[in-house]
């Protein structure tokens, strides 16, 4: 039989794994998206501290990070849940890897929308105020749009290494591809079966993911020169 | 033209960079119809200036009339005038609708898109009604034959002439050109000085920053001739460059005619 009957059981993973990697990219988005405004020239504290969140975060380990960040967050919780007498909570480490994953990758999405949104000529956008659009209209029709195009190839990287990253949240408890893969291997004793099996799954992740974000790419760069990734 | 309603008003504007006052106390009119070429040496402040009446520099001291209207403003904590009021800049704004050097049309849009955007999303005009009315301007300028192209794919002299269009889709009380040709390449300069003659021969109300000194004498009615962010001279084009008063006016016309 094949891989011992546990075929499913890594497919079933598969799904965690993909629902986490997509739900962070989404969280580090809007991560990135606020690092990146607050570190537009507007306001003096908002970028001190989109700087401090940008070098803390790309600066220590992510598997650090997460366990930092997860132990951290659950003696914070319980700390107040015994004030304010709630009783023990348990952090769903689903959520948690979420949360984590998307707070450690919006600090690099930041520098990424960053640099996207400062290749954007400032002619554009003054000609946008110039002719009444309203600041919302500016970023949504000028910015964001020609942002996208400058930012694919940051963006693809990051996505790459968020969605291998998804490993380290079997560290915390989640019931991932790998996590089943490591029961499987103990299991069977075939550690490298299962292990060459998920690495084959990712590459097949990673591979259909490119092909899909050089079709955005294609799209997002009608009438102007493609930014190679 | 003495008669006819004042478009735009300008009142004792000041602009300080740092420790640079580069605007010192300017004064400007338009009455509808006007064509008002503002020349000066580089660094006496016009660029400015015109910036200043779009409110896209915030000067220090000042008062901004559209077509009766007061824009209002309020000081911020560097002592620049804001607008108080966003919703009335933005309205004023789509009445002074600005023609830039770098063109600055919006890169991931043709030349038609370029030209609906604003009139649809500011003007409120429904979609058919806005191409309608950008085929017609674009026709005018003579690129209608380029509106599916997208700015890259076009001439500088072409590029012009649509954000010539996209301001004249605005249907503006004045229109603000800050030096529309000094970007050209000099073959190309001809043609979009064609367009703005044809403009202001259809009375069009214009204030325009440039070089070209024959097209501030064939073409504007008013000249103001900034020195060192003052008003050094001014009056009806014709006699001021034909006969300058000031020692710097004279040096400044020897100088640019060659």
């Amino acid at each position: 039989m094949i891989l011992h009957g546990y075929l499913p059981a890594i497919v079933g993973g598969l799904k965690s794994t993909l629902s986490v990697a997509a739900l962070s990219l989404l969280v580090a988005c809007v991560f990135g998206l606020l690092g990146a405004a607050a570190k537009l020239p507007e306001s003096r504290v908002a970028h001190w501290i989109a700087d401090i969140y940008t070098t803390l975060i790309r600066g220590v380990p992510e598997l650090l990070l997460m366990l930092l960040l997860f132990y951290g967050g659950q003696i914070t919780i319980n700390n107040l849940a015994d004030r304010q007498g709630w009783g023990y909570i348990d952090i769903n480490p689903f959520m948690a890897g979420v949360l984590v994953l998307g707070f450690i990758f919006g600090a690099y999405l930041t520098e990424t929308f960053r640099a996207a949104i400062l290749a954007i000529p400032r002619g554009q956008i003054e000609a946008g105020h110039a002719y009444g659009l309203r600041p919302l209209q500016v970023f949504s029709r000028i910015v964001l749009p020609q942002m996208i195009r400058h930012a694919i190839p940051g963006f693809a990287n990051n996505w790459l290494i968020m969605v291998k990253a998804t490993a380290l949240v079997s560290i915390i408890g989640l019931d991932d591809m790998v996590h089943r893969a490591s029961l499987a291997a103990s299991a069977t004793r075939e550690p490298f079966t299962f292990y060459a099996t998920i690495a084959v799954i990712y590459l097949a992740i990673t591979t259909v993911s490119l092909v899909g974000l050089h079709l955005v790419q294609k799209r997002y760069s009608l009438g102007v020169r493609k930014v190679d990734f | 033209m003495q008669d006819a309603p004042e478009k735009l008003r300008a009142d004792n504007i000041r602009k300080r960079f740092g420790a640079v006052e580069v605007l010192k106390g300017i004064s400007l009119s338009a009455r509808a119809g006007d064509v008002t070429a503002m020349i000066g040496a580089s660094g006496s402040g016009k660029s400015t200036m015109l910036r200043c009446l779009n409110l896209l520099e915030r000067p220090n001291e000042g008062r901004i009339i559209v077509a009766g209207e007061e824009l209002k403003l309020t000081p911020n904590t560097s002592g620049e005038l804001m607008a108080s009021d966003p919703k009335q800049l933005q309205r004023i704004r789509a009445r002074l609708s600005m023609v830039f050097q770098q063109f600055n049309l919006w890169a991931h849009m043709t030349a038609l898109e370029n030209v609906i955007e604003a009139p649809i999303r500011v003007l409120g005009l429904s979609r058919p009604d806005a191409v309608a009315r950008a085929e017609r301007y674009l026709e005018r300028v003579g690129v209608a034959h380029r509106k599916a192209a997208y700015p890259a794919h076009m001439s500088g002299g072409e590029q012009q002439r649509v954000a010539i269009a996209r301001a004249l889709a605005m249907e503006p009380e004045v229109m603000l050109f800050d030096e529309p040709t000094s970007a050209l390449d000099p073959e190309l300069v001809g043609e979009v000085l064609r367009v703005m003659r044809s403009l202001a021969e259809e009375g069009r109300t214009m204030i325009v920053v440039t070089h070209e000194m024959s097209f501030a004498r064939e073409v504007a009615n008013k000249v103001v001739f900034l020195h060192g962010g003052l008003i050094e001279e001014q009056g009806v084009a014709r006699e001021v460059l034909s006969n300058p008063q000031t020692e710097r006016l004279k040096g400044f016309l020897a100088r640019t005619l060659g």
